[in-house]
């Protein structure tokens, strides 16, 4: 049985114009060129996308889960961001 | 399998073992506060994500059942594509080959989600030509005539969407998500194996009773794909209970065959088809039909290599995996010359 491998790509689709590419999955292929055309026949066989990503899997740096609180803890102490943090007269309108 | 995991536990090896993070736990405290994040996950109903923290046993588990549920996938391309080259028209030959292409997809949509796990897909395939991972038991029956097409569509693909469905909800998230792409694929499938039996059931008496045959033959494994039962003797095969208590399950598997018969009796009297059980009957205490008992024997057998086509089918897969090699080869080889091409013309 063979043993060629081919690399994994990461598969972003955008289902239409003014959206997003979305994480659609992954899939084997030797090069981009063919990551790309694989790409469109396993995940828009029914026109599900108007433009395709692929990315080489392992060019995918990516935060920690085990890490996930000390890693996004800048945000959390900042309520100031949002705008139900200030306090305004009801009876204003438009703010 | 087909979205259900019973059978033998998965043989120990490969890169499936490879360590998580609980694994390297240094301390207790470590890995307790791994499992209490994990059950948190579990108990609010949230999706666990491919690198969280998670036991080991939920991931070998997993990886076990995304692995027979995509070998179900590519291996059930094999009995409808027999017909693909006898599909009675051209209409039907380019449905046929849209669905078992689709099949094709819901394999390689299930791999890639096993292969979040840190499992190659390669080593999987592996492990299903040595016969070591199982695919359902449903496709080591032959497809003798047409009507099998509609009765594999109708059945079959109607058993997997019951099973299917709940998995949307899979505590697992890549696997939910391959599953609601699956399942959108899925309503074709059904309808057309339908259309199939409802064309030949207003046709000549040969065709009625050619959808009939198909029917006959199809009905009490498409019972079986559901699994065995989940409480009584024939509940030692299988794993529902911790699967259930996982999220990975949502239903249990007589739960959901139940529901099958439920929605399939109706249809069988709109084609005309009389389903082979004599003990079918409407239960209006229970507001369920009732249903003869299943063949477990028979189910335990076919899974374990003794069915019609068991060999066949894995002879057809190997056969194709290795035909294919050179091309596998020759691709990889072409990519590597024009990285290497591009790397010189950087350089110069
Ligand atoms: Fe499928
Ligand atoms: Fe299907």
């Amino acid at each position: 049985m063979s043993s060629a491998t081919w690399p994994l790509w990461e598969v972003f689709v955008r289902a239409k114009r003014g959206l997003s590419h979305v994480h659609a999955g992954s899939l084997h292929a030797p090069d981009r060129e063919m990551a790309l055309r694989n790409a469109r026949d396993l995940y828009t066989r029914r026109q599900e996308g108007v433009s395709i990503w692929v990315v080489a899997s392992e060019d995918i740096t990516a935060s920690s889960p085990d890490e996930r609180d000390s890693f996004f803890d800048p945000a959390a102490d900042k309520v100031y961001r949002h705008p139900t943090f200030y306090d305004v007269p009801e009876d204003v309108e438009y703010l | 399998m087909y979205g259900n995991d019973f059978g033998q536990a998965d043989a120990p090896g490969g890169r499936a073992t490879t360590p998580h993070p609980l694994n390297a736990a240094e301390t207790p405290d470590y890995t307790d506060a791994l499992a209490a994040y994990f059950d948190g996950l579990i108990e609010e109903d949230q999706r666990v994500e491919p690198r969280d923290a998670m036991p080991e046993a939920y991931r070998k588990t997993l990886i076990r059942q995304m692995a027979q549920h995509a070998h179900s996938e590519i291996i059930g391309m094999q009995p409808e594509a027999n017909w693909i080259t006898r599909a009675p028209s051209l209409r039907r030959k380019a449905i046929l080959m849209a669905k078992v292409q689709d099949e094709a997809g819901h394999g390689l949509y299930l791999y890639s989600a096993a292969e979040t796990l840190g499992v190659d897909r390669s080593e999987l395939l592996d492990k299903l030509h040595s016969g070591q991972q199982k695919y359902s038991s449903i496709f080591n029956y032959p497809t003798l005539t047409w009507a099998d097409a509609g009765a594999i569509g109708w059945l079959v693909d109607g058993a997997a969407i019951m099973n299917q469905v709940p998995l949307c909800r899979c505590s697992y998230g890549p696997y939910a998500r391959a599953m609601i792409r699956v399942c959108k694929e899925e309503s074709f499938h059904q309808r057309q194996g339908f259309e199939i039996l409802w064309t030949l059931s207003r046709g000549t008496e040969e065709q009625k009773a050619m959808a009939q045959d198909a029917a006959d033959r199809w009905w009490w494994p498409a019972l079986q794909m559901f699994g065995p039962p989940d409480t009584g003797e024939q509940a030692s095969g299988g794993h529902t209970a911790q699967s259930m208590a996982w999220g990975i399950k949502r239903f249990s598997n007589d739960d959901l065959r139940q529901k099958f018969v439920d929605m399939t009796v109706p249809q069988a009297q709109k084609l005309g088809i009389t389903l082979p059980d004599p003990d079918l009957a409407w239960n209006e205490e229970r507001g369920h039909w009732d249903f003869g008992p299943i063949d477990w024997d028979e189910f335990w057998r076919v899974l374990k290599g003794d069915g019609p086509c068991n060999e066949q089918r894995i002879r057809t897969r190997v056969q194709a995996h290795e035909d294919g090699a050179w091309v596998r080869e020759a691709a990889a080889a072409y990519a590597a010359k024009q990285a290497a091409r591009q790397q010189s013309e950087a350089v110069a």
